[in-house]
């Protein structure tokens, strides 16, 4: 308890004397737990909504397309009937116009309802009133996405509807998941377009916009006496396959759906919340490095003060461990206070997603990973310093400089800053190859993000002219990627400043010996940016191919557009200015203090 | 003795303060000096008088707080750092007590460092460190490193090092004050020879036996002058009894 209570005291000591430096690591580490958090919370909280929204709608169990059936409606029909039914509405007819409003224009299914409620899927109306001849009702998601108010005029294949209503339904996929089940249909020889809504007419108005170009499908709704066993009766009933999508969907499958838009929040936060734990990883590593020229005299004084080697690394550890800790509480409190933002299920369902649970796993595992960021940066440069002789610790020459000849030997044909600036390279290669990673992590993640920008542009192009809505879950996941990139360029801003100023404290000897011999401060100050200019070009250009083959990760199939390369060009550049702003500063303040003194200083 | 009447040092009324108000410390008060071409001046005065100070602001490896420093026939104490930077790469050399060698390079390359800066060829600033290190003995250490030499092999190579742009003057801030009675001895050879070959040198030491061979004496004390005194002859033929080495 003696030794516990030491460690704790000693370690606490430090943290107190440098409260910047330990508040810095706190803040990275505690940014990439909290990302790893949100991607484990995520999981699995759309299920209440959906659960909501099909109780009070009266949703079905099973949802019967007949796009499925090809001509044959007589089984289509018959399935009202089958084993295990016990309650049905439609089936519906439904047409397939395009839709215009405020300019935009979108494919949708619309679906012909009677007036009189229905004992199977009856879609709740959250504003306006319930369909009648000549207005239509319009779905909450798809409304949202156009712009769509209660009193609007649409038109529907060029004729004006006025728009009545607003309501949701459990039936139909989420908006925009209605082509990804149950069928979607059009004329002939057009695609599918992902962002179809759904509306609701009079059946007679319905019947009217079918034509033998776009002719009418329809829409059955089945409730059954085992809710639980609607995929057996799915896979019992569904029609061999065709090309589209199957014809009978389950309502899980539905609840599935319903959780798409949190789901793509999550398939860009779980690789995103790794990439940023690598990011952390290499920035504690830089800022431990940089602490570690100090705390090798304190070691050095703990040991010749009677503490063992072991007790000396447990206590430079134990600074990081807590700070682990600490940030991996930040991290989890974060994430659970963010993630509603985030959990919200859109507007195709009522009712609010159920609060995100933090399971003894997601804490665990969350814990894990900081204490392995904070030990995989420390581990190393504890036990070397506490295994190094006591007198070397304390006179302070444990850290020399490594000697690289063939850069020497390059760098002497450079201009000046470039061949001071790669001689400073050469003597902290880890500290260079460190800086590289985290300039290559950062330039990775924003080329995926560019990817997935470019191809979700290029997929608009290719579907036509008659995209135009906004798709709630692009929209988020715009949103969340936005989130992402801002906070992985700011840890590599701050990894960048901290690396400099490292180099600047580490290479003060050697920058004052250098403007003794003639190095001008703009030179010197150059140099110090060149020790950063060059893993930031480095990093830029492999995290081309790293983003891309991220992107391909990710995505694991559909495709993938080519970047053009004057956005390469300008991410390269723009790294590069970045890293030129971000050591400036830091540089040329180096560069203010005599020579004398900062020689005087280095030797005592 | 090689000189000239022009003076390549000047101070008038030098000042360097440090602290403020209680704390004041004045390290170096009110000096003038003058240093003609080709001559070796010797500041002798006990720790703490300010004549390592006075070495750094006559170098322009520091400010002064007051007064006037003339180099070469320019003005420096109101000089930019980037004038003073070319004007260390062309006319000033300095040798420092620690040596202040980079650890990471070799004997050459940290001698034909100072060659580099100044813009000149690989090549050139290469046949130009080996002669140096020629005249100083040092050919057969070209390639160790400095934690590979001994104290005095260091310093050789640091005076190697000052002399790489052909300076007008070189400041040596104790250069034996870490070396022993024989590594000294192989380096007042040395100074001998620059003095000799009309390098005009100013020369901080304790070290008496540094202090015969200048041409001229100045003491030191609580940053002042308190003597100047011209030593006959200076040290030319006098060395090897001086240093005792003449049996």
């Amino acid at each position: 308890m003696g030794r516990l209570l030491l460690i704790w005291r000693l370690a606490a000591r430090d943290l107190r004397c440098r409260p910047a430096q330990a508040a810095l690591l706190l803040v990275v580490i505690a940014a990439a737990m909290t990302s790893l958090t949100l991607g484990l919370v995520l999981h699995g909280v759309t299920a209440k909504p959906y659960a909501q929204t099909q109780a009070q709608t009266a949703g079905p169990d099973v949802a019967a397309s007949s796009v499925g059936y090809g001509g044959d409606s007589e089984t289509f029909a018959a399935l009202a009937h089958a084993p295990g039914v016990t309650a049905h509405s439609g089936p519906y007819p439904v047409a397939w116009p395009v839709l215009r409003a405020h300019g935009v224009s979108a494919d949708v299914m619309a679906e012909g309802r009677d007036q009189a409620p229905a004992v199977v899927d009856q879609p709740k109306v959250l504003q306006g009133s319930w369909v009648r001849p000549g207005g239509v009702v319009v779905e909450r998601a798809f409304a949202d996405a156009l712009g769509i108010h209660v009193g609007d005029t649409v038109t529907l294949d060029g004729k004006p509807f006025p728009v009545v209503g607003i309501a949701v339904t459990a039936a139909v996929p989420v908006y925009s998941q209605v082509c990804f089940y149950g069928g979607c249909s059009g004329p002939a020889g057009r695609p599918k377009q992902f962002d179809t809504g759904l509306i609701w007419l009079t059946q007679p108005t319905v019947r009217g916009l079918a034509g033998s170009a776009n002719p009418l499908t329809y829409y059955l709704n089945l409730r059954l006496s085992d809710p639980a066993a609607a995929p057996a009766f799915v896979s019992q009933h569904q029609p061999p396959p065709t090309n589209g999508p199957a014809a009978l969907t389950s309502w899980q499958s539905l609840s599935a759906a319903a959780g798409t838009l949190v789901s793509q929040e999550q398939n860009v936060l779980s690789p995103a919340s790794w990439l940023l734990s690598l990011l952390a990883l290499a920035t504690v590593a830089v800022v431990a490095g940089g602490r570690m020229a100090e705390q090798e005299r304190r070691v050095g004084l703990l040991k010749a003060a009677g503490a063992t080697p072991s007790l000396a690394a447990i206590v430079l550890l134990a600074e990081h461990l807590i700070i682990a800790i600490c940030a991996a509480g930040v991290g989890l409190a974060a994430g659970w206070l963010v993630a509603p933002l985030l959990t919200s299920p859109g507007a195709s369902l009522v009712g609010a997603a159920s609060a995100p649970t933090l399971t003894l796993a997601t804490v665990l595992l969350v814990v894990v990973v900081a204490l392995i960021v904070a030990t995989a940066s420390t581990l190393v440069p504890a036990v070397r310093a506490a295994r190094i002789s006591t007198v070397r610790l304390l006179t302070g020459s444990v850290r020399s400089p490594r000697r690289q000849a063939w850069l020497i030997k390059l760098s002497s044909r450079l201009p000046v800053p470039l061949l001071l600036g790669l001689r400073l390279v050469a003597r902290r290669p880890r500290r260079t190859l460190l800086s590289g990673a985290s300039f290559t992590v950062t330039a990775a993640t924003i080329v995926a993000v560019l990817i997935y920008h470019a191809t979700v542009h290029h997929d608009a192009l290719r579907t036509g002219p008659y995209s135009g809505a906004a798709d709630p879950g692009q929209a988020r996941v715009d949103q969340v990627l936005l989130v992402v990139t801002v906070i992985m360029v700011v840890l590599a801003a701050a990894n960048a400043l901290f690396t400099t100023w490292a180099t600047v404290l580490d290479a003060r000897r050697f920058s004052a010996i250098a403007r003794s011999l003639g190095t001008t401060p703009r030179q010197t100050a150059s140099s110090l940016s060149v020790t950063q200019l060059l893993p930031a070009l480095t990093g830029a250009l492999l995290g081309i191919p790293a983003g891309t083959a991220l992107y391909g990760a990710v995505q694991d199939s559909g495709s993938q557009a080519g970047l053009p390369l004057l956005w390469l060009v300008f991410l390269v550049l723009g790294m590069l200015a970045a890293v030129v702003a971000l050591t400036a500063a830091p540089a040329s303040i180096s560069t203010r203090q005599p020579i004398a003194q900062i020689l005087q200083s280095e030797a005592a | 003795m090689n000189q000239s009447d022009e003076p390549v040092v000047r101070a008038r009324n030098l000042r360097k303060d440090y602290g403020s108000e209680e704390g004041l410390v004045r390290a170096v008060d009110g000096i003038d000096l003058d240093v003609i071409r080709g001559e070796t001046v010797a500041v002798m005065g006990p720790s703490g008088c300010g004549k390592s100070t006075l070495l750094h602001l006559l170098g322009g490896l520091d400010r002064p707080t007051a007064g006037e420093v003339w180099l070469a026939g320019q003005r420096i104490d109101e000089m930019s750092e980037r004038a003073l930077a070319h004007l260390r790469r062309s006319a000033i050399g300095f040798v420092f007590q620690a040596f202040q060698l980079m650890d990471e390079l070799t004997v050459l390359e940290n001698v034909e460092l100072p060659a580099l800066l100044a813009g000149r060829s690989p090549r050139a600033a290469c046949r130009r460190a080996t002669e140096l290190l020629e005249q100083v003995g040092l050919t057969q250490r070209m390639t160790h490193l400095p934690t590979a030499l001994s104290g005095g092999q260091r310093q050789r190579v640091a005076i190697a090092r000052a002399l790489a742009n052909e300076p007008v003057i070189v400041f040596a801030d104790e250069p034996t004050g870490n070396l022993d009675s024989v590594a000294t001895t192989e380096l007042l050879g040395l100074f001998d020879a620059l003095h000799t070959s009309g390098l005009t040198l100013v020369i901080v030491t304790h070290d008496e036996r540094v202090a015969a061979t200048a041409d001229r004496l100045i003491s030191m004390r609580d940053g002042a002058f308190v003597g100047d005194t011209r030593l006959t002859g200076g040290s030319t033929g006098n060395l090897a009894r001086l240093a005792g080495l003449d049996g």
